[in-house]
């Protein structure tokens, strides 16, 4: 992505300038053509509807890139939303048509995708909670201790140990909240991103890891495979 | 002005500082610290001016795997800042996204010889040979820098740490995530104090994080912390153990001619700094530099435009992600001016007082050893001059995002992506 910054032509850019960049620029700015709203946003909402995915798809997504995709994600979907008190704007006949399927097939399916992605978040703080060491009377604030988490089941890992198909299969899995590998981060292959529907109801129901499931992850945590991941923007 | 350059295999991604400018120490991609010492100035060889040179290296992060979360924590050092000396050692924090370290940098020059017990290589004597006792002498040796790490700092944090500052007390340091800000005793790594906690009930309701923080630099109660909506809180540990409620909120409201929906992600402040004098903070948002009086919220006292000609290109950088670009910025020694960096590998620095500025360039090409740096000018269009360069032709790989000034002389050091530039400046003359 970073490269669309790099040099080119200047006949490129001065073809691609008409074609482009007046269009991002605000409806107030004097030099542009009254170009429909609705119009100009759509490309830039495919836009950041595909930053967004792509963000979430990291297994560790930058939240200040997130925050701010989905913040400005949240404006253009406002903007492009029908005002009632505004006298109906002449628009070409192709213009509402793209822009009504588009609201009608992402509106609800991007909130509750956002919704539902945004709450895989909540996971990822579940898993690191720390114990709480007793609180002292005297430092004043909340003490976090430094201790990781339990890590009784991960003692299975030992070199010694080598193979984890003990009985403390079990046991492995006790202290781990199995309901993030649900979750869309956790997607191991290269398929594409599912959107928040039917996502949302999977993660009600009880997590219930099959058999190619759990070898998959016993793999990955021997280290005999490694977890795709897709590259992140900018790290 | 002379100019240092030194290659290295990974991406600079921190610069900094100690207090007295003696050393300078570069943090990269590759979790390595490198540490630069200024030579001392000698009538035997005028020209080396105190220059830089590569005082000590070492490892300080490693790549880990979280098990627990199947997640690669990277090495990259994302921040080092030095702990005022105290004693013959040096001593500073450098921090990657989860995990602080505390590195001890000592000097070894001399070596005791003469044992009783043991030998020159050091196996044990037959006592029987032993007939009188000498006292061991320190011999000199040739200089060994010597570097350990005396503390971890681990497990503190959920989000990435994006920066560390040391309080004023020299007792303690805050680190600040996304979301959450802990306080610290340097002697104490199982334990650190929650202070500041942005983190929704509902993480669905998350719209803003913390993108910076330091401390007051006079003031052991104060700190300031920024965030991805432009917003600047000025908290006192003294009101209150949790700190959520700021002291002060220092916030410029929208301007509406200006708006356009890039406006929040571009108010978002990249990095924040105290002045030397503690009386006021510098921010760094994506076009302009601020700089904010701590006596007045309503809107910072002075902005200074780094690169307004992007401002109409704001879509196509959000499309390749530069408009997420972090700049770090900084102060002069006498607060007197202010420096940031930008694409194409320029640097810009403002005079408050003059209220003149200048573009630099660091590059291999432009700056030769002892050569004097020429201001650089970029076009929009219009009257052109022979050695501007146009909007178009705007690098927007090579980006200057960090930089450090020499806490008293007119030294800068300057990250561009893997290469190290360190200009020493004799005269500012060519403001304009």
């Amino acid at each position: 992505m970073l490269s669309k910054g790099l040099k080119r032509k200047r006949e490129e850019e001065e073809k691609e300038a008409l074609s482009v960049d007046s269009w991002w620029l605000d409806q107030s700015h004097p030099a542009v053509p009254q170009t429909p709203p609705a119009v100009a946003s759509s490309s830039l909402f495919d836009l950041s509807v595909l930053k967004l995915h792509h963000s979430l798809r990291q297994s560790e997504p930058d939240l200040r890139h997130l925050v701010l995709v989905v913040n400005t994600l949240r404006r253009i979907q406002a903007s492009m939303e029908p005002t009632t008190a505004l006298p109906p704007v002449p628009m070409p006949p192709t213009a509402p048509s793209v822009a009504d399927s588009l609201l009608a097939s992402s509106d609800a399916g991007l909130s509750a995708s956002m919704a539902s992605l945004l709450e895989d978040l909540n996971h990822i703080e579940d898993l690191n909670q720390v114990p709480q060491p007793q609180a002292d009377e005297g430092p004043p604030g909340r003490s976090i201790g430094g201790v990781p988490p339990n890590l009784g089941a991960l003692d299975l890992l030992g070199p010694a140990t080598g193979c984890l198909l003990d009985d403390g299969l079990e046991g492995l899995f006790e202290d781990i909240d199995t309901s993030m590998y649900d979750s869309e981060l956790w997607v191991p292959a290269s398929e594409g991103l599912k959107p928040g529907p039917e996502n949302g109801p999977a993660k009600e129901e009880t997590p219930e890891l099959d058999e190619a499931e759990l070898n998959y992850l016993m793999d990955v945590l021997v280290g005999t495979q490694a977890l795709e991941r897709p590259p992140g923007p900018g790290r | 002005m002379p100019s240092v350059l030194l290659s290295q295999a990974d991406i600079i991604s921190t610069v900094e500082f100690n207090h007295t400018g003696e050393l300078l120490a570069t943090g990269d991609k590759g979790g390595r610290v490198v540490i630069f010492q200024r030579e001392p100035e000698s009538k035997n060889a005028p020209h080396s001016q105190g220059e830089y040179d590569v005082y000590s290296t070492f490892q300080s992060h490693e790549p880990e795997f979280d098990y627990l979360k199947s997640l690669e924590i990277e090495e990259k050092i994302n921040k080092i800042k030095w702990l005022p000396q105290q004693n013959a050692a040096h001593s500073l924090l450098s921090t990657n996204d989860k995990t602080i370290k505390l590195w001890k940098i000592t000097e070894r020059d001399k070596r005791p010889e003469g044992y009783n017990l043991k030998d020159e290589e050091g196996k044990l004597k037959d006592l029987s040979t032993v007939t009188s006792l000498q006292v061991p002498v320190l011999k000199p040796m040739d200089l060994m820098v010597e570097v350990s790490p005396r503390r971890i700092f681990a497990n503190g944090h959920t989000y990435h740490i994006n920066s560390i500052s040391v309080n004023s007390d020299c007792e303690t340091y805050m680190s600040a995530d996304d979301l959450r800000i802990n306080l610290w005793h340097l002697a104490i790594t199982d334990r650190s104090f929650n202070i500041v906690d942005i983190k929704p009930a509902n993480m669905e309701d998350l719209t803003e994080v913390i993108t910076a923080s330091e401390f007051h630099p006079h003031h052991c109660n104060l700190f300031v912390y920024s965030s991805s909506k432009g917003s600047l809180r000025l908290c006192d540990m003294r009101a209150a153990a949790l700190c959520d409620k700021h002291s002060k909120l220092f916030e410029e409201p929208e301007d509406p001619s200006n708006r356009s929906f890039f406006s929040e992600i571009i108010s978002s402040v990249s990095d924040v700094k105290f002045s030397h004098s503690g009386r006021y903070m510098l921010t760094r948002d994506y076009l302009t530099v601020k700089v904010w009086d701590l006596n007045m919220e309503a809107r910072p006292i002075e902005t200074y435009q780094v690169h307004d000609y992007l401002r109409s290109k704001l879509c196509s950088l959000y499309e390749s992600d530069c408009i997420f670009d972090k700049f770090e910025c900084a102060w002069n020694g006498s607060d007197s001016v202010i420096m940031t960096g930008a694409y194409n590998n320029f640097f810009r620095m403002f005079d408050r007082n003059t209220k003149r500025d200048v573009t630099l360039e660091a590059s291999r090409e432009s700056s030769k050893p002892r050569a004097v740096l020429k201001p650089r000018r970029v076009c929009v269009g219009g009257k052109r001059r022979r050695d501007d360069i146009s909007v178009d032709s705007l690098d927007f790989t090579k980006k200057i995002l960090h930089t450090a000034w020499h806490p008293a002389e007119n030294i800068i050091a300057i990250a561009a992506t893997n290469n190290l530039y360190i200009f020493q400046d004799k005269v500012n003359s060519d403001m304009h």
